[in-house]
Order: C-alpha cells, then structure tokens, then sequence
C-alpha cells in the first residue's frame, strides 16, 4: 500500500471499511509521524487515547461514519483531559473538563484525535510565531511560516501527520494557513459549526472548520458538524446535509472577481498563479465577473477594533483564581490578576487587550467600537449586493506566499496585512474556501472563495470543480 | 420628613432572584443552603470555550413581572457585557441588560390607607447574579478577613432589575411600597421575595433639594437594605444626614453609601471618581431576546388578578376595610382560602373569622388556614350557624377548635356535643325565672337601676345552657323578667 500517511480520510474510510487496514495500524502510522514532529505542528500527541479509541472502533461490528480515521484537533479547542492551552501560557498545563461539541461530535462519528496542534496564543497572529511554545514550520519550507493562527493544524495535514484536522477561522486563521501550506481550508458560515468549547478570541467571528488536502475530505469533515447546538445560542439549524461534491464542470456558476483584492499589496507571484487558476473556471464552464466590495478597504480597521473588543473581555477570565497559571508574586487580589496576566499573555495578546479595552471604554465607544459595527454592516452590504449578481466571489486568500520566519514579528501591521483578503468575508460571516492554486517562488498560493450565507454546497461544489482541474499536488517537495 | 423646608428623592432598584429552575445561562441548579460549589459547570465557572445560553423561563417571568408593572415588553432586547474583575465573578463580565431591557416605562400602583399611589417604573432588566464570597478570619468582612473562598452555587442564578423613576418621598412610602412590589412578585412566583437569603434587595438613590424646587439635588446611593425596616430606617437616616450637610453649608458627594442596620450607621463604599468604567458592549455570544407576541399576549392573558385590583375589589365589592383586605392579601393562598370563604358566607364576617379567630386558632399548632383542617365550606358553614342564632358565639368557636383538630363536619360537631342554641323560648324563661329567684340580691340591684347586672344574669345563664342560649337573648329576657316588662 502507498503508505497509510498518504491515503486521503475518504480513501481511508474505504479501506478502513473493506477492513483493508485498521484504524490502529492507520491511526499508528500517523501517530508515528505526529511524534517525530519536524515541524512542530503538534503541541501534544495522545498516543494512548488514539490507539485505545483505535481498537474500540476496530472492535465495532459496524464502523462509523468516519470509521476510526485519525485527526489533529487546534489547541484551541476544549478536549476533555487532554491539555488544552490555546498556545498560552496561562494554561500551561491545563486539562478541561469538557469537550468541544464539534470534536464530540466527529469522535462519536468515529474519529480519533491524535493529538493537539500548535497555534498563536489565543488564536491571535498569522503565522504561529506568536505560540507560547514556539513556532511551526512550513512543511513546504522550515524556514518559512506556516501561517497562522491554526499553523499546526495546516501543517499536520500537509505533512501527513493526519488526513485531515480542525482549525478555527476569526479573521482568516484556517484559510490563511491552508492557503500558505498548500491544502484546503473551509471557514463554514457564522453559526453552522457550534463554537462550545472554541476557546474565543472575538465571539462574534470565530469558527471552526476542517484541513485537508481534499475538498471532498473537507466536506465530510464539515457535514458532520454543522447544526443548531443547545449550548451555542448562536448556531443554527442547518437546512441541508452538507453533500460530498463530485461534479467537474462549472456550467452556469458565475463568479466574481473582488477588484479591490486583486490589486495593489498583492504579490505579482500570487496574482498570476489566482488569475490562471480564474481562467480555468471559464474552461469549465463558469462565467468571470469583475465585482467590487467598496467598504472593504475598511474591513482592516473595523476587525482591529471588533475582535480585540471583544478579546479584551473573552480573556478577562484568565485570573489565576481558578484554573491556569497563577502568578507566585502577589500581595493581594490585584497583584494577583495583574502578575498572573503580565506573566501568562504575550506581547500580541496584551497589545489586542489593551487595543480592545481603548476601543470599549467610555467616550470612545462610539468613535472605535460602535463605528465599527457600522462599518461591518456596509461590509455585509457590498456582500449582498456583490451576490445579486454573482454565486461566488474569489481572490488570492494571501496577498503573499509564505514568508520567511521573523520577517514580521517585529512589525504588528505588516503582520496584520496577511489577512487583507480573509478579514472582510470574516466580518461579513460567510462561508469560505482557499484551495491551492499554483505555486510562486516554489511555494502554494491559494484561491479563496466565498458565498452567501449557508450556501456551503455550491461553495464547495465550485471548489471541487476548480480543484480537480487544477490538480494542484498538495505534497511539499522533498516530504518524507 | 420631619423638615418641611427640604423635600427627599427617591428611587429603588429592586434585584429579584427569578424562581426558575435553573441558572440564567446554563443548566445547573438554583439553590440555597447546599454544600459550596456543587451546582457548577463549565459555563457558570467560566472555563475556556464555554458559552452561555439564555433562561427561557426567566425571560417568561420578566414578562409576568414586566405585565404586572404595567411595562411595555420590549419587541427586543439586547444582553450587554459589563466587565470588571472581582473573584466573585467568573467570566470577569457580567452578563446584564443594558440599553435594551426586556421592561420599559411602567407604573406600580401601592395601596395606602389615604388611597391609591404610583410609581413609574424606568425598566426592567435581566441579569445574572455573582458568586458568593465567603472571608474567613476577621468578622466575616472582606477588610481584616484571612483569606477568601468563592461558593460558585449562585454565581449564575437570574436576576430582574427593576429600576423606579424618583417619584418616592420618604422612608415610610419606599417601605410601602417595596412590601406590596414584593407581595406582587411572590404571588405572581416571580420570586420567593426572601430579602434575609438575600433573593431579594434593594438600593435606593436619594437626594434632597429645598421644597418646591424642580432641580433634584446630588444623589447617592444606598446599599445593603435586606428588610423593610432597614430600608425605611436607612433612606430615613440619609435624608437626615443630607439635609443635615446642606444646612451646615456643606455640599453632598455622589457617592455609593452602605448602611449598617445594628448601629444604624451609613458608611462610603466608593465616591463617583473611583466608579467603574464598565466598558458595555453587546454579548456577543447571545442572540438578541425577541419574545414571540403571541407568547406576550398569552402570558398577560393568564395572569392571576393582582393583588392591589384584588383588595380594591374587596374594599368596593365586599365592603372590606383597608385593614382587612391587606392583612387578608397577605398570600395568593390567604386570599384564595377567604374568597372561599367569602363565597359561602357574608364576606365581612368571613374576612373577621379568617383574620381573628382562625388564624388565633391555626397559630398555637403552626399551620397555615390552607393547610389546616378547615375547609373553606367547614368554616362558611359555622358561620353561617353562628349568624342565624342557630350556635351560640362561643359555642361557634368552640366547634371550628373542634374541626380544627379533627377535620369533622360542624353540622356533626354541633350534634355529638349537643352544643345547638336553646331555640324554645319557654325553657330559657324558666331558667331565667330561677336564676333572678335565686339571686335575689342581685335582682334588686337591677330592679335599682344597675343595668350593668345584666352582664352577671347572661353569664349565669350560659354557664347553666353550657353556652347554648343566645347572650343577647338571654339579657333582653332578664331585664323583661326582672322589671316586669
Ligand atoms: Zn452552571
């Protein structure tokens, strides 16, 4: 067999229930992989819990739907027992008593996580450098970042530490990465994923969704998640099953091309290799339609206020009093939650409170927060009107290929700017797909593309077509 | 207020913990009194990735409370995030209506005895309570305590604030008023209105300007009133201590005060320039509260009649006095056992037996005339007996300390003990012929002009029917007798 560590989840799902193979060999081929871990990917590996989860499906006289395939689950999701530190030191250590819906909900479909996947701390970067525990490397190049802020969960799928994994998406966090390792990321709806036990970054843009190196996988990673969960009021009631896509032709769909994200900042590498993949939608069929999203230049300014508002309050809760790291240097109760912060956060996360903390106090809440808010309705405006005329809309995901390590860690805004194509679709709350497109400067360029919301179908029925055209190689050179 | 010159101010924010089932944003039990801790989950510790998810049922008894404050229910209403850190608060936020509530502008109407009054209602919003702090060491206050541990049980539990526009004027007329809103939220089962467990409390913001003066003086507010008499005691003692202030020439500080009932003392939490800057901003993780109008609508449609519209009914329909009907509205259960009552006997009557002699009887064994062996139909039918002259007044309450302790039927009662008033005239005239033959003494102090002998003969006569002749009967016929009428 051509290596289990290469099998897609679908072709291992296949195997698995043929009983070609078992989930414990699969699940120890990969384990072995995550262990050796040349990128980091990984900030923990359960190879006990994998391989005893592994042997209870392999028992079963019927396999579940997801039949004992392993996955990398973001750090930043809440495992039972298994520590869970959203890349921070504040929860060094920590083991949660519960787990998060989506996770429950894929290791009921027979699932085995394998471990936990490195991250920025608390979600908050674009290349993983901002992880308490050090950063990931690229898989296509170990000099180079992963992107962020789900790095090692987009480079444990690249590397074929696993088939697929989870990230979460707050400005661009799946897609980013997805688009910078060279695999598909999905970023569903706001809402059709339950974010219970999704340690927030900013509440009302953060969601969960799959890595893998194939549409198809992403989709049946994606359909068992979606829908209404009583414990996130904000979930909703999924109308259709989410459909694994198989049509090549792209007759009738119209596209739109965001003029606003094809344009200046974009790197001319990245530009030829989206408007060649763009091309190939009319090959198939598609229509190409220039759309503009005027607001979305303010798409930038408004995220740099919304999310760290509401990061400043999501993370008030980490005082020392009842779980994570409590400062040793405190006389009293505000020593305790000024020590336990200074000594847990690191510089990113500080910056984001206090940016968030500004933008909500007194007197300039309405200048900072409340113009926001308006300014992400005129966002999800352009969106609608952009959607009378066209299914979807596409751009670069990344105005870059993936940069070297260092290069922006010590500039917050050029950092910032690696999102300029995500973060609009982020504050509009609609579905999204980067899906490798070509390779500049010998490194994966995505292809992002975006619909209406809950229009995942279509969304991935698009990505699929384009994909198979494409037939991007998601190997990196030289993986061994 | 004793000072005429100076008029107070008053407004109350009222905090009612909601009689749901369970917290407002999670799952666990309300409780009281259980070990620390053990009604907690993810979402009420506030671990990581844990999401709140809003009471449906304290939404519906906003609603009830909202109808009953003659508020409008709000098409939809928004949770806020009020953020600062304090042990007792998880999440370091804590989740409140802010410039949405589910209640706005109402009126309260309260009974005094010079009539109806009113109080506009501002809002009414939902929140959730904090945990509870418990300082150990020192005397149980924070300042000079060892240490400090967090009991997480109520952190969580729902809360309606109600907030009233400035519109009261005394210490007298905020109790007043806060005893029948309390008496409304409880029979309405809004809340248990427990102020001693704390399910219930009240702040007052207070302020006194010269009378007559439109402009309202600077405020402050007053925490820590957990009973009526606290509450009147200490807007009482802070109207005095302002009015005091402004009469030296001093000027009041905004401030937040703490009244310590035992020595009656007001002391200052914190003044304006160390309040807080909460940093509101809409909860994202709640979707806004938007309550079907139809639910509205059947929520005020099966609303149990208030009881201010119940004692007035009382008072105009029964004839009640102001003292009956408050003291017989006391409970949804009182006054649902004297209507009972009122329905089978003449209400007056009912409203005296309910409030005096059943009640003195019910006392001695602790129970509740609803739980007692009293029926309303025993105690209209004994009654009824004791207006028609059928028993005799003592008699009458003999029988209900009979039915009372055995549940037996009146009629029966009467019969066994052959307490039935001596309706044969001729037999109650031989006795009164014997006893004046008898007590021949006391015969010619009457025929000398003594009435107040009467009373000796009446009670002679009784003691010979064993209480079964009518008293009054019984002195119309001795004066006949006696003076030859
Ligand atoms: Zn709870």
């Amino acid at each position: 067999m051509a290596g289990l560590t290469d099998l897609t989840a679908e072709q291992a799902i296949a195997a698995l229930r043929a009983r070609e193979i078992s989930s414990v060999d699969l699940t120890e081929a990969h384990l072995a992989r995550a262990e050796a871990d040349d990128w980091h990917a990984f900030l923990a590996v359960d190879r006990d819990g994998a391989l005893a989860r592994a042997r209870e499906i392999d028992a079963m006289p019927e396999r579940p739907p997801l039949a004992g395939v392993p996955i990398g689950i973001k750090d930043a999701l809440s495992t039972r027992d298994l520590v869970t530190t959203s890349g921070s030191k504040i929860l060094e250590g920590f083991r949660p008593v519960y787990t998060a819906t989506c996770v429950d909900r894929l290791e009921r479909a027979g699932a085995v996580v394998i471990g936990k996947t490195n991250m920025d701390e608390f979600a908050m970067g674009s290349s993983t450098e901002n992880s308490a525990y050090g950063p990931t490397l690229n898989p296509w190049d170990r000099t180079r970042v992963p992107g962020g802020s789900s790095g090692g969960s987009a480079a444990c799928v690249a590397a074929r530490q696993v088939p697929w994994s989870l990230g979460s998406d707050t400005g661009g966090s799946i897609r980013q990465p997805a688009a910078l390792c060279g695999i598909v990321g999905v970023k569903p709806t706001y809402g059709a994923i339950s974010r219970y036990g999704l340690i927030a970054f900013a509440s009302s843009l953060d969601q969960v969704g799959p890595f893998a190196r194939t549409v198809r996988d992403a989709s049946l990673l994606l359909g068992h998640m979606v829908g209404r969960d009583p414990m996130d009021a904000t979930s909703l009631d999924w109308p259709d099953p989410i459909a694994v896509p198989d049509a090549e032709r792209l007759d009738g769909v119209r596209v739109g091309v965001v003029e606003e994200l094809m344009g200046e900042g974009v790197d001319p590498g990245v530009r030829d290799a989206v408007e060649a993949a763009l091309r190939t939608v009319e090959d198939l069929g598609g229509t190409l339609v220039p759309v503009h999203l005027p607001h979305s230049r303010y798409a930038l300014s408004t995220y740099y206020l919304i999310a760290p508002a509401e990061a400043s309050a999501n993370l008030a809760r980490f005082d020392g009093i009842r779980y994570g790291h409590r400062t040793d240097h405190a006389e009293n109760l505000l020593e305790t939650y000024e020590n336990t912060r200074a000594e847990g956060f690191g510089p990113e996360v500080k910056r984001r409170i206090m940016l968030g903390t500004f933008a909500l106090s007194s007197g300039y809440y309405d200048a900072y927060y409340g113009q926001a808010q308006r300014v992400r309705t005129l966002i999800s405006r352009d969106f609608e009107e952009v959607f009378s005329q066209v299914d979807v809309v596409a751009s670069p995901t990344s105005p870059t290929v993936a940069f070297p390590l260092g290069a922006r860690t010590a500039d917050p805004l050029a950092m910032y700017l690696s999102d300029i194509c995500t973060i609009p679709v982020s504050l509009a709350g609609l579905p999204s797909a980067s899906i490798p497109c070509g390779v500049s400067d010998g490194m994966p360029v995505g292809l992002q593309l975006a619909g209406p919301a809950l229009s995942e179908n279509r969304l991935l029925a698009t990505a699929h077509a384009l994909e198979t055209a494409l037939a991007f190689d998601t190997r990196p050179p030289g993986l061994a | 207020m004793s000072d005429a010159r100076w008029e107070a101010v008053i407004g109350i924010e009222i905090h009612a913990q909601l009689l749901t089932r369970t917290k407002m944003f999670c799952g666990c039990a309300l409780s009281f009194g259980d070990d620390p801790n053990v009604h907690t989950c993810p979402v009420c510790l506030a671990h990581p990735g844990a999401l709140p998810v809003t009471n449906r049922e304290a939404v519906r008894l906003a609603i009830v409370a909202g109808h009953a404050l003659g508020c409008e229910i709000a098409e939809r209403s928004v949770f806020s995030r009020k953020n600062y850190f304090y042990p007792d608060l998880p999440k370091a936020y804590q989740i409140s209506q802010y410039d949405e509530p589910v209640c706005l502008g109402g009126t309260f109407r309260y009974l005094t005895e010079d009539g109806e009054r009113t109080v506009g209602i501002t809002r009414a919003h939902l929140e959730e309570d904090a945990a509870k702090l418990i300082h150990t060491g020192g005397d149980g206050r924070r300042a000079g305590a060892e240490s400090s541990v967090v009991d997480f049980n109520r952190g969580g539990t729902p809360l309606l604030e109600i907030v009233t526009e400035p519109d009261l004027r005394s210490g007298a007329e905020a109790a007043a008023f806060l005893k029948q809103l309390r008496q409304t939220l409880v029979q309405l089962g809004v809340t248990d209105g427990n102020m001693e467990q704390g399910s219930m409390r009240a702040d007052a913001n207070i302020s006194v300007r010269p009378a007559g003066r439109e402009a309202f003086g600077t405020k402050t507010e007053l925490k820590n009133m957990n009973s009526f008499t606290f509450l009147e005691r200490g807007i009482t003692a802070e109207i005095a201590r302002q009015i005091a202030v402004l009469e030296d020439g001093g000027t009041i500080t905004q401030e937040t005060l703490h009244y310590e009932p035992t020595p009656g003392e007001i002391t200052s939490l914190r003044s304006k320039e160390e309040a807080h800057d909460y940093r509101y901003f809409p909860e994202p993780d709640l979707v806004p509260v938007v309550p079907d109008r139809a639910w509205v609508e059947e929520i005020r449609a099966s609303l149990p009649e208030l009881p201010i519209d119940r004692r007035e009914r009382w008072m105009r329909d029964l004839g009640l006095t102001f003292e009956d009907a408050e003291v017989l509205s006391e409970t949804a259960e009182l006054a649902g056992y004297f209507e009972a009552v009122a329905a089978v006997a003449p209400p007056k009557s009912a409203a005296n037996w309910v409030r005096g002699e059943l009640r003195a009887q019910l006392r001695e064994r602790g129970e509740e005339p609803w739980e007692s062996e009293v029926t309303p139909a025993a105690l209209g039918e004994i009654i009824a007996m004791a207006e028609a002259r059928e028993i005799s007044m003592p008699n009458a309450k003999a029988v209900l300390a009979e039915v009372v302790a055995t549940g037996a039927a009146p009629r029966e009662v009467v019969e066994a003990k052959g307490l039935g008033a001596i309706s044969d005239e001729t037999e109650l005239i031989a006795i009164v012929d014997r006893l004046l033959a008898e007590n021949a003494a006391q015969a010619q102090q009457l025929r000398d002009g003594r009435d107040k002998v009467v009373g000796f003969f009446v009670g002679q006569a009784m003691r010979a029917t064993q209480g079964r002749a009518d008293p009054a009967r019984v002195g119309e016929l001795v004066r006949e007798r006696a003076l030859g009428g």
